[in-house]
């Protein structure tokens, strides 16, 4: 008896939409990735919920494959900043001009 | 309200102001600082929905190892990573947000569905580790050769710059200088003594 499933669902639904916010907004690319977190952290409430409505485990198992996913995610694309931030001195995207010639 | 949909209420309360304000730092070290909150308030939250061990999980993966690579990065940076002007694209992408936001607060509450209590349950650890393992092993292999490519990624990346940097350095045994002018000469042996 906790709460309907759609209150869970909707605040699945805030975080994902204050993720994306934060993913198209910010000139910085650290504060991308974090946005890249919130959303899959979103997607991870929204699936629990769901395996709690339907009693299936698979909904959890999810969950775990998404928090892989996302470390790995995470990691590469730290990496790629710092690999780009080396190159050209900056972490804002709009001041990348190497490829323009 | 039960004392669960208080607990429930509350700390959604709580992910929502710490996620926002998260979003909205300028900072990536105050908005590290803010998601931890959200993430361990998240870790409560499934602990309330019956999944204890990926409570776990999240303080462990996303809380511990995640934020603190994360951290670690910024402090690689030698001037702080913040941004010089505001947010110009704040006000698109809070319309795309409300939008994207509005669509689906309508499709939950259209369903009737989302009217159902939910009814409390919780999976052991236990059983949910012989579920993973029984019925999905195949997945979990493939997601452990997703984070050995990543690692090896990683690495790959990595040493590649360090070769570049040798390679633009002044290499320990330069060639002879081409061209036989005194003065390059000069110059040639005074660089190879330091």
């Amino acid at each position: 008896m906790i709460v309907p499933l759609g209150h869970v669902f909707v605040l699945a639904g805030l975080i994902f939409a204050m993720g994306l916010v934060c993913l198209v907004a910010h000139r910085n690319l650290i504060m991308t990735l974090i946005g890249v977190e919130v959303m899959m952290n979103a997607a991870a409430i929204a699936f629990v919920a769901a395996a709690l409505r339907w009693q299936l485990m698979e909904g959890q198992a999810f969950v775990l494959f998404i928090l892989a996913v996302s470390a790995a995610e995470i990691s590469l694309g730290l990496m790629l900043v710092v690999s780009v931030y080396r190159r050209t001195g900056s972490i804002d995207p709009d001041r990348y001009d190497i490829l323009k010639w | 309200m039960t004392l669960y949909a208080f607990i429930f209420y509350l700390l959604a309360i709580v992910i929502l102001i710490a996620t926002g304000l998260a979003v909205t730092r300028r900072q990536p070290i105050h908005a590290v600082l803010y998601l931890i909150v959200a993430f361990l308030s998240t870790a409560a939250l499934f602990f309330m929905l019956g999944a204890p061990l990926l409570a776990a999980f999240i303080v462990i993966v996303y809380a511990g190892a995640i934020m603190v690579l994360v951290l670690f990065v910024i402090m690689l940076f030698q001037q702080s990573p913040k941004e010089r002007r505001l947010l110009s694209e704040w006000g698109p992408a809070t319309f795309l947000g409300i939008v994207f936001l509005a669509v689906a607060v309508a499709m939950v509450f259209k369903d009737p569905g989302s009217e159902i209590v939910l009814r409390g349950a919780v999976a052991q650890p236990r059983d949910f580790g012989r579920f993973l393992f029984d019925r999905y092993w195949l997945a979990v292999e493939i997601v452990s050769i997703l984070l050995l490519v990543a690692l090896v990624a990683i690495i790959h990346l990595s040493k590649r710059r360090d070769t570049e940097e040798i390679e633009r350095c002044p290499s320990p045994h330069p060639s002879p200088p081409r061209d036989e002018g005194k003065g390059e000469g000069v110059s040639y042996q005074k660089e190879g003594h330091q």
